[in-house]
C-alpha cells in the first residue's frame, strides 16, 4: 500500500518540462506513483491534498557553506539544516571553505557524521582540492572519495598555479571525480570590492573588470582540454564568459556551470549606498550582464543555479565595504527569489527546477531531482504565488546577512518531504 | 536657508542652490577671517571632535581652526594610535565616542564609506573630511569658492583636472560639484590613473596635456601619492613630469587667463612646476587654503544651526 499520497498537485516534472495537474504516491521514501490522468488513485494511509499548490523535486544546493568545523557560531549543521528544510532544499552540498578547510579525511569524517545528527536534510559534503586551500599541494581525493565526498573545490581560493592545478585534475580525471572551479582572474581580482564600472568609480570601491572571469574560464578551459578533467565552473555571472562555455560544451568537454541566485536577482546597483549585504563574490554586476545569464538559465547553457549561501555574522558586516566580509545566506530566500525570475517570465518552472533540482543531482550522479517512480521522494510544495516582506528576523540561520531583507517577494515554501518524511510545515 | 542636512557626508547628496547658500555663508568668513578680531559665536558651547583615521596636516589644522574662531570646544583624536590598534571596530569607536556627546564630527578614514557608516551610527552632525577614493566634500567646496572669487562665476568654465584621477577623492567630489553647477570639465590623466566608467560621467577625457589643456579656464592638478610613483601605474615620475607635469608650456594651451590650483601637498618637480605653484598671477594654491578654513566654517555652521533646529531651539 502506499504510504502518502498527494492529490490535487501541480506537479513540476523537470524532466519532462511539464507542469501538470495531477497526484503523487509515495512508497518506502520513493515516489511509487505519477498520476495525471484518470486513472483511479491507489490506496493511501495518508492523502495529502494539496489544493493545487506546486509539488516538486526537493532542491539540490551545490556549494551551501555550513561553518563546522571553525565558526559554529555562524551556522551549524543544525541551523543550516532547519534553514534548508525551511527554503525546500532536500540536499545540501556543502564547501570545504571552513577553518580549518575540509582537506582530510578525518575532518570529512567529522563533517559526516555532524550533518548527520544534526540536519534533517541530506548532505553530500565535497572537500578542499589542495592542501588548505592553499594551491600547492593536492588533498588525498582517493581517500576524500573513500570517505564521501562528492566533488573537489578550492573555492573563492584559484589554484593560480598552472601546473597545480593541471596535476589535481588529472589526478581527479582518474579517479572520476568533479572538480568545481572558480573562474577568475586572481590577479586582477585581488583585493576588489565591486564590479568595476560607472558605480564603483563613483562610490570610491576597488574593482575588478568582469573580464577576470572570462580570462579565468579561458584558462580553465585550457586546463580541461589538457587533462580530460570532470569541470564545474562554481559561478558564471558575466556574459562575456558565456560564449567560451558554449564552444567549450560544443567542442564536447565534460564542462557543466553554475550561477548563483544572487547574480540572477540583483545588480551592482543594489549596493547602494554601502550596504554590506550585499557584498558577495564575485561582486554584483550590471543588470545586462544579470539578464544574460537569466536568458543563458532558461537556454541551458548555465546548468545549475545555487544559493551560494555564506553566512557572517554582524560583526563581519558592520564594517567600512571594502573591509566587510563578502557572502550572503540565501538557503531559505533561493526559492522565492528563482520565483523572481518565473514571474518576470524570464525563466519558467520545469526550466528553474532542472537547474535547481536535476541538473546538480545528474552532475554528482544521485538519483534525486526527478519526479520519477523510484526517484527519492524527496519533495517541496510550495506556492509560487504567495507574496510576504522578507523580514530577517524569521530566518532560521544563525547569521542572517540575507540582502532580501525588508524585500517583497512572491513564493513561499509550505511543506518539504525528505525520503518521504515531513522536515518542514509553514505554521 | 536652503540648506537641510544633518550631515556633510558629500557633493552627491547636495543641491545646485544648497552649494551656492554655503558659499554665499563662506564669503562672509572669508571677510571674518581676515578682521582683526576673527571671532564668532555661531558654534559656542559646541564640541567638536575631529577623529582622522589617515595622517592630515592641513585638513585637520583647518578644520580644528574653523571651530575654534567660531568658539567651539575642539578635540583632535589621532586615531592610528588609539583604539584601532587595539582591534576596536570603526562602530564601537563611534559609539564611544558619541556616548561623550560631542556637537560636530569630522572624520577622515583610508575606506570609502566609512564616514557613511559612522553617520549612520551617532546623533551629531557628521562632517566627512576625506574618505578612501570616495568624497571630500570640503576640499571641493573650498576649490568653488576659489574659482568663483578668480572667476566671478562658478557656472560655464571650461575647468580641466589633471594627474590621478583614479584614486583621488578630490577629483570625485570636485566633478560632482562642478557638473552640477553647470560647468564643462575636462579630464586629463594617463589611462592607468583613469577610474572605469568614466565614459559616462559626462566629462571629456583626454590623455595628452596639450589637447586637453586647449582653452581652459582652470587648471586643476592632483597630488601623485609616492606609492603610485615607481612601476605600478606609471613608469617613474620623471616620465610623469615629462608627460603630465604642469609647467609654464603645457600651461601656454589654456587660456592667457587661467588659474592653476593643487589641493596640496605639492609635489615639485612631479605633477607641477615649483616656479609656476609660486606664481602669484596663475596660482591660487594659497587662496585654496585660506577658502578652505571659511568654508569649514561654514559647513560647520549650517549643520549646527540644522542640529538646533532639529532640537526644537531656533534655528
Amino acid at each position: 500500500m502506499t504510504d502518502t499520497l498527494f492529490t490535487n498537485a501541480k506537479l513540476i516534472n523537470p524532466e519532462g518540462g511539464t507542469v501538470i495537474t495531477g497526484a503523487l504516491g509515495v512508497t518506502d521514501g520513493k515516489i511509487s506513483a505519477i498520476i495525471t490522468d484518470e486513472t483511479p488513485h491507489p490506496q493511501a494511509r495518508e492523502t495529502v491534498d494539496c489544493d493545487r499548490k506546486h509539488l516538486a523535486p526537493g532542491l539540490v544546493d551545490l556549494g551551501v557553506k555550513v561553518c563546522e568545523p571553525g565558526e559554529r557560531h555562524k551556522e551549524s549543521f543544525g541551523s543550516a539544516g532547519l534553514a534548508a528544510a525551511a527554503g525546500g532544499v532536500t540536499t545540501m552540498v556543502t564547501r570545504p571553505d571552513t577553518d580549518p578547510a575540509i582537506d582530510n579525511p578525518e575532518t570529512l569524517e567529522f563533517v559526516i557524521r555532524r550533518a548527520r545528527e544534526a540536519a534533517p536534510v541530506n548532505v553530500l559534503p565535497m572537500a578542499a582540492l589542495t592542501k588548505g586551500r592553499q594551491g600547492r599541494e593536492m588533498t588525498e581525493i582517493g581517500f576524500l572519495l573513500d570517505a564521501g565526498a562528492v566533488a573537489f573545490t578550492d573555492c573563492d581560493n584559484v589554484v593560480a598555479d598552472t601546473k597545480v592545478f593541471g596535476r589535481a585534475l588529472s589526478y581527479a580525471r582518474s579517479l572520476g571525480a568533479l572538480v568545481l572551479g572558480h573562474p577568475q582572474d586572481p590577479g586582477l581580482s585581488a583585493g576588489a570590492a565591486a564590479t568595476s564600472g560607472k558605480f564603483a568609480s563613483l562610490r570610491g570601491l576597488p574593482a575588478v573588470s568582469p573580464m577576470a572571469e572570462r580570462m579565468g574560464l579561458d584558462r580553465d578551459i585550457a586546463m580541461i582540454e589538457l587533462t580530460g578533467a570532470r569541470y564545474h565552473a562554481d559561478q558564471i555571472t558575466t556574459a562575456r564568459a558565456l560564449p567560451p562555455l558554449e564552444r567549450a560544451k560544443q567542442n564536447g568537454f565534460d564542462i557543466t556551470a553554475g550561477t548563483s541566485i544572487h547574480h540572477l536577482t540583483l545588480n551592482a546597483l543594489d549596493v547602494a549606498d554601502y550596504r554590506t549585504f550585499f557584498k558577495i563574490k564575485p561582486p554584483l554586476r550590471d543588470e545586462d550582464d544579470r539578464l544574460a545569464m537569466a536568458e543563458a538559465v532558461q537556454s541551458g547553457l548555465i546548468d545549475v543555479i545555487s544559493s551560494m549561501h555564506t553566512p557572517q555574522d554582524e560583526e563581519s558586516k558592520r564594517l567600512p565595504f571594502e573591509a566587510a566580509a563578502s557572502g550572503a545566506v540565501a538557503l531559505e530566500t533561493l526559492l522565492p527569489a528563482a520565483m523572481r525570475l518565473f514571474h518576470s517570465d524570464h525563466v519558467d518552472l520545469p526550466t528553474l527546477w532542472r537547474a535547481m533540482s536535476l541538473n546538480p543531482a545528474k552532475r554528482l550522479g544521485l538519483p534525486c531531482g526527478r519526479l520519477a517512480i523510484g526517484a527519492p521522494a524527496d519533495l517541496v510544495l510550495f506556492d509560487p504565488h504567495a507574496p510576504f516582506v522578507m523580514d530577517r528576523a524569521t530566518l532560521q540561520s544563525k547569521s542572517r546577512n540575507t540582502p532580501f531583507d525588508g524585500a517583497r517577494m512572491q513564493g513561499k515554501v509550505l511543506q518539504t518531504y525528505v525520503a518521504g518524511h515531513s522536515v518542514y510545515k509553514r505554521a | 536657508m536652503t540648506f537641510t542636512h544633518r550631515h556633510l557626508l558629500g557633493i552627491e547628496h547636495l543641491r545646485q542652490d544648497e552649494i551656492t547658500t554655503l558659499l554665499d555663508l563662506a564669503e562672509d568668513y572669508v571677510t571674518l577671517n581676515r578682521a582683526t578680531q576673527k571671532h564668532g559665536d555661531a558654534l559656542a558651547g559646541l564640541t567638536q571632535v575631529n577623529m582622522f583615521f589617515e595622517n592630515s596636516t592641513r585638513t585637520q589644522a583647518s578644520f580644528e581652526l574653523a571651530g575654534k574662531r567660531l568658539g567651539a570646544d575642539v578635540m583632535n583624536m589621532a586615531m592610528q594610535a588609539s583604539s584601532i590598534t587595539k582591534g576596536e571596530t570603526l562602530i564601537d569607536t563611534a559609539m564611544t565616542l558619541n556616548a561623550m556627546h560631542p556637537d560636530l564630527l569630522v572624520v577622515r578614514h583610508p575606506h570609502s564609506g566609512a564616514v557613511d557608516l559612522l553617520a549612520q551610527k551617532v546623533n551629531c552632525a557628521v562632517l566627512n573630511a576625506g574618505d578612501g577614493r570616495h568624497e571630500h566634500p570640503t576640499q571641493a567646496l573650498l576649490d568653488a569658492l576659489t574659482i568663483r572669487r578668480a572667476k566671478g562665476r562658478l557656472h560655464r568654465l571650461s575647468i580641466a583636472i589633471c594627474g590621478d584621477i583614479a584614486h583621488s577623492r578630490v577629483a570625485r567630489s570636485n566633478i560632482i560639484l562642478l557638473g552640477k553647477m553647470e560647468n564643462r570639465i575636462r579630464l586629463i590623466a594617463p589611462p592607468t590613473l583613469m577610474p572605469a566608467g568614466i565614459g559616462e560621467f559626462g566629462v571629456e577625457v583626454y590623455d595628452d596635456m596639450a589637447e586637453g589643456l586647449k582653452d581652459v579656464d582652470v587648471v586643476m592638478m592632483l597630488r601623485l601619492q609616492r606609492e603610485r610613483m615607481d612601476g605600478g601605474f606609471i613608469p617613474s615620475s620623471r616620465e610623469y613630469y615629462h608627460r603630465y607635469g604642469l609647467d609654464a608650456a603645457k600651461l601656454a594651451h589654456a587660456k592667457p587667463d587661467a588659474i592653476v590650483m593643487h589641493p596640496g601637498p605639492m609635489n615639485r618637480g612631479v605633477e607641477i612646476d615649483g616656479t609656476l605653484a609660486d606664481d602669484i598671477n596663475r596660482s591660487v594654491i594659497q587662496d585654496q587654503v585660506e577658502m578652505g578654513v571659511a568654508v569649514r566654517m561654514a559647513a560647520m555652521d549650517l549643520l549646527a544651526r540644522n542640529q538646533r533646529a532639529l532640537q526644537g531651539g531656533v534655528a
